[in-house]
C-alpha cells in the first residue's frame, strides 16, 4: 500500500466537512476506516450504494461519503438494501447503523438478512446507549446502568450482537472497538469482500452520553474521548492473542483510595515488585489494575491479594471483559446469486 | 392460477416476455391486478401474507421470475414496503400488496415515499376492521387511513376498482400515475373484488409511462423548473453520488431544516399532485342528467347501488349514479358540477360513513346528504339501497 495523505481521501470520498458529529465522536474514526478500506479494495465508488436509519451513526455516509446514500427510516435500512441489492446485485450495498436502528426497532430485519444471507455489509456503530435522544437505554445497555429511561438501573441483559449474528446464519462476523482501528478496517475489508451477510460492530465512544451513562470521571491527564477509549482497551480481549498473565484487577470494596492503600501496604509488606493504577472498566466503574513484571512475583501478589480479599473482589486478566475478532468467516451461498439462478432457469438461459 | 398456459404468449414484442395474451379470461380479482401489473411491466414485488390479498403474491411469486423481474417475501409489512421502495431508487417498477393490519404497518415508510417522491404502487385488499376483524370479509374502511394514515402533509392517489377488469385497469393507470407523478399510489380494492372472479378483457397493447431520468449527473433530483412540478428522477449505481433522505433537503437532496426550504418542498410535493388532478380523477357518471336523486358510490358497493338505480328506474324514480373510480384526490369539484339541481344524494359505502362526510364538504349543504352504511363483512343487498332511495322520495 502506498502512502496517501488525508486530502487524497478526503476530496474522493467525503463531502459536505466539517462533520456535524460532536467533537471526540467515534463516528469520524469509522467514516475513516471505511474510506481507507473501500480505498485500499479498489471498488468502484459508483457501484456502492451505503443505507441508514435514524441515529447518529446514520450520519456517517449520509451526507459525508460520497457514495449514492439512501438516508431512510428508523432501523429499516437493511430491508432497503435488501430491495435495491436483489434488484441490482451488481451494488455494493453497505449498510451502517446503530445499536438502538439495528439491534432495537430494526433487530427482526437484521436477523432475517442474515437468515437470507444476502450479500449486504452491516456496520453497527454501537454506544450502549440511544446517544441522538438524550441518552436512553438500549438492547445494549449493560446490566444495572443508569440511563434517563432506567433510572434506578438497567434490569434487561444486553444482546451479544455477534453471537446472534452467528446464530442467524452471517457469513462474516466480526467485533472491534474505536480503540482497535487498524483491525477496524481489515474487518470492514473482509467484509466487503465476503459474498454474502457481513456484519462488523463496532464499540464506539460517546464523550457526551458516555460520561453519564459509565459513570467516568473526568480526568487531567486525558480528555473524555481518549479516556473512553482508554476504558475499551482495559475491558476487551482480543480472542486469538494468547492471555496475558502478569496483572489482575481488583474492584474494590468501598472507598477507592482506601482499598488502593490497603493493597499497596500489603504488596510492600511481602516485598513483591508491583505497579499500582486506576483504570475504568465496562461493568466495574473505576478498579485498581495491579502488574507485576516476573511471573514469580504476580503469583506471589495475586495470592497475597485474595487472602486479604475482604478489600475487594479480585479479576483475572480475562474475566468479564469483552471478546474482539472475527467470529464467524465462511462462505456459503448468496441470496441475489440464488435468485438469479431461478430467474435465469425459468426463462430456459443456461448460466 | 391460469389454466390454460398456452394462453400465455409473447407480448408487447418483448422476447420472453410471457404473459396473459389479449382478449377474454376468466380471472380472480387479485389475479387480474397481478397480471395487471405484469403488463405494465412492474418488475419488483415484495410482500408478506395476508388474507385477503394473498392471492397477488402468490401469481407474482410464480410469473415475475419468468419474466426477469424479483419477487421476495419479507419478514413483515415494514420490511415489504421498504423493499419496494429501495428497489424503486434502483429503478425498478416496483409493487407490493396488503390488506388493513399490514396497511397500518406500511404508514411510516409510505410517508418517507410520499417525502422522497418514490414511485410505488401499494393494494391494500381491504377487509373487515378494526384490528384483525373478519379476515376473510370485505369493507371500506380504510378510506380515511389511505389518505391521512401516514404522519405529515402530502397528497395521496387512491383508486377503488369495482370489477375484476378495473383491477387490471387500475392497477395500470396506478403504475402509470407513480412513475409519471413520482408519487405512491394506492389501489384500494376489497376483499370482495379481489376473491371474485369475472370475466376480463386483456387489452391488444397497456399503455406503460417510464419515469423521466435526468441527462446528466448534474441535477436536481428534488427540484425541478418543469411545470409539473415532478422531478427527474436518478438511478442508483449510475454516478449521480445520490443524496436521498426522508429529512428536510435541498433539491440536491442534502438536509436542510430551513423554515423556507421546507415549506417549499412540502408545497411541491402537494401542489404537483393538484395540478395533476384532472388526469388522476374518474368519475363514472350514470343517467344523472335527469336525475333528482344522485347515489354515490365506489368499490364493492357501487355494485348493489347500480343494481338499486335499475331497479329505481323501472319503478319510476329519477335516480342518477356517479361511481367515483378515483376517491383521492376527491373528486369534488366533478360532484358539485354533476349534481347541479338535484335534490337529494344518497352515499353508499360498506363503513359507518367516510366519503359521505367529503361529499358534504363537495356539495356545502345545497343538497341534502344522506348516508347507507353497512359493516359486519356483508356487501349491501341492491333491495337495501333501492328502500333507501324510496325514502329519500317520501
Amino acid at each position: 500500500m502506498s502512502i496517501k495523505t488525508t486530502s487524497y481521501y478526503r476530496d474522493r470520498y467525503v463531502r459536505h466537512l466539517p462533520t456535524s458529529f460532536c467533537t471526540g465522536c467515534g463516528n469520524g474514526m469509522i467514516l475513516n476506516s471505511f474510506v481507507r478500506a473501500v480505498d485500499e479494495l479498489g471498488v468502484d465508488l459508483e457501484k456502492i450504494l451505503s443505507v441508514s436509519g435514524i441515529g447518529c451513526s446514520a450520519w456517517i455516509p449520509s451526507p459525508h461519503f460520497n457514495s449514492d446514500t439512501l438516508h431512510v427510516t428508523h432501523g429499516r435500512a437493511i430491508p432497503f438494501a435488501t430491495g435495491a441489492k436483489i434488484f441490482n446485485n451488481e451494488l455494493t450495498t453497505v449498510v451502517f447503523t446503530g445499536d438502538g436502528d439495528g439491534a432495537g426497532i430494526g433487530g427482526n430485519h437484521l436477523i432475517h438478512a442474515a437468515r437470507r444471507n444476502i450479500d449486504i455489509t452491516t456496520i453497527l456503530v454501537n454506544n450502549f446507549s440511544y446517544a441522538m435522544t438524550g441518552g436512553q437505554v438500549a438492547p445494549t445497555t449493560l446490566l444495572g446502568l443508569k440511563t434517563l429511561t432506567s433510572p434506578y438501573g438497567n434490569l434487561e441483559r444486553p444482546f451479544d450482537l455477534c453471537k446472534l449474528m452467528q446464530a442467524a446464519g452471517a457469513t462474516y462476523v466480526a467485533r472491534w472497538t474505536t480503540y482497535h482501528i487498524r483491525e477496524l478496517r481489515r474487518s470492514i475489508m473482509a467484509a466487503l469482500k465476503n459474498k454474502g451477510f457481513s456484519f462488523v460492530e463496532v464499540l464506539s465512544q460517546c464523550p457526551i452520553q458516555q460520561r453519564r451513562l459509565f459513570n467516568l470521571r473526568p480526568s487531567d491527564q486525558l480528555d473524555m474521548s481518549s479516556q473512553i477509549l482508554e476504558m475499551f482497551k482495559e475491558s476487551t480481549y482480543i480472542r486469538h492473542m494468547p492471555r496475558e498473565e502478569n496483572y489482575f484487577y481488583i474492584v474494590p470494596k468501598g472507598e477507592l483510595s482506601l482499598s488502593r492503600r490497603k493493597v499497596s501496604n500489603i504488596l510492600s509488606e511481602n516485598s513483591v515488585e508491583y505497579k499500582i493504577g486506576e483504570v475504568d472498566r465496562l461493568f466495574f466503574g473505576r478498579i485498581l489494575k495491579v502488574e507485576c513484571r516476573n511471573i514469580e512475583s504476580f503469583k506471589k501478589s495475586l495470592n497475597l491479594v485474595k487472602r486479604f480479599a475482604k478489600i475487594g473482589k479480585v479479576l483475572r486478566s480475562r474475566s468479564g471483559k469483552i471478546g474482539l475478532g472475527v467470529f464467524v468467516s465462511k462462505s456459503s451461498k448468496e441470496f441475489t446469486d440464488s435468485m438469479r439462478e431461478i430467474s435465469a432457469f425459468e426463462k430456459g438461459v443456461e448460466v | 392460477m391460469v389454466r390454460n398456459s398456452l394462453s400465455r404468449i409473447c407480448y408487447n414484442g418483448e422476447e420472453g416476455r410471457e404473459m396473459l395474451a389479449p382478449g377474454k379470461h376468466i380471472l380472480l380479482g387479485n389475479h387480474a391486478c397481478a397480471e395487471g401489473a405484469l403488463h405494465v411491466g412492474c418488475d419488483f414485488f415484495a410482500g408478506y401474507p395476508i388474507t385477503p390479498a394473498s392471492e397477488i403474491s402468490h401469481y407474482m411469486a410464480k410469473w415475475l421470475s419468468k419474466l426477469g423481474g424479483f419477487y421476495i417475501q419479507m419478514e413483515d409489512e415494514i420490511a415489504s414496503i421498504s423493499a419496494i421502495l429501495g428497489a424503486s431508487w434502483a429503478g425498478a417498477k416496483a409493487m407490493t400488496a396488503t390488506s388493513g393490519p399490514g396497511f397500518s404497518l406500511m404508514q411510516e415508510n409510505l410517508s418517507y415515499a410520499y417525502m422522497t417522491e418514490t414511485p410505488c404502487v401499494i393494494v391494500n385488499v381491504q377487509r373487515s376492521g378494526p384490528s384483525t376483524g373478519q379476515a376473510t370479509l370485505p369493507a371500506q374502511q380504510d378510506v380515511y387511513q389511505a389518505r391521512y394514515g401516514a404522519h405529515g402533509d402530502y397528497e395521496a392517489i387512491v383508486l377503488t376498482p369495482w370489477s375484476v377488469q378495473e383491477m387490471f385497469d387500475l392497477t395500470v393507470k396506478a403504475f402509470n400515475l407513480s412513475e409519471k407523478l413520482r408519487n405512491p399510489v394506492i389501489l384500494l380494492a376489497d376483499g370482495a373484488i379481489g376473491h371474485m372472479r369475472e370475466g376480463i378483457i386483456v387489452p391488444e397493447k397497456v399503455k406503460r409511462i417510464g419515469r423521466r431520468c435526468p441527462e446528466s449527473v448534474e441535477c436536481t433530483p428534488f427540484d425541478t423548473d418543469d411545470p409539473s412540478l415532478v422531478p427527474e428522477m436518478p438511478v442508483i449505481g449510475q454516478g449521480y453520488h445520490l443524496l436521498v433522505t426522508g429529512s428536510a433537503h435541498r433539491s440536491s437532496g442534502l438536509r436542510d431544516y430551513t423554515p423556507q426550504q421546507h415549506r417549499d418542498t412540502v408545497e411541491r410535493i402537494c401542489t404537483k399532485i393538484r395540478r395533476a388532478r384532472n388526469e388522476i380523477i374518474e368519475v363514472d357518471q350514470n343517467n344523472i342528467e335527469d336525475a333528482d336523486i344522485a347515489v354515490i358510490s365506489y368499490g364493492v358497493a357501487a355494485r348493489p347501488s347500480f343494481g338499486a338505480m335499475l331497479k329505481a328506474l323501472d319503478n319510476g324514480l329519477k335516480v342518477g349514479m356517479l361511481r367515483l373510480k378515483t376517491i383521492w384526490p376527491f373528486p369534488d369539484r366533478e360532484i358539485r358540477k354533476a349534481t347541479e339541481g338535484i335534490d337529494n344524494i344518497l352515499v353508499v359505502e360498506m363503513n359507518m360513513g367516510k366519503i359521505v362526510r367529503e361529499v358534504e364538504r363537495a356539495v356545502a349543504r345545497r343538497i341534502n346528504v344522506v348516508l347507507a352504511p353497512k359493516v359486519g363483512g356483508e356487501v349491501h343487498t341492491s333491495d337495501e339501497i333501492f328502500q333507501a332511495i324510496r325514502r329519500l322520495k317520501q
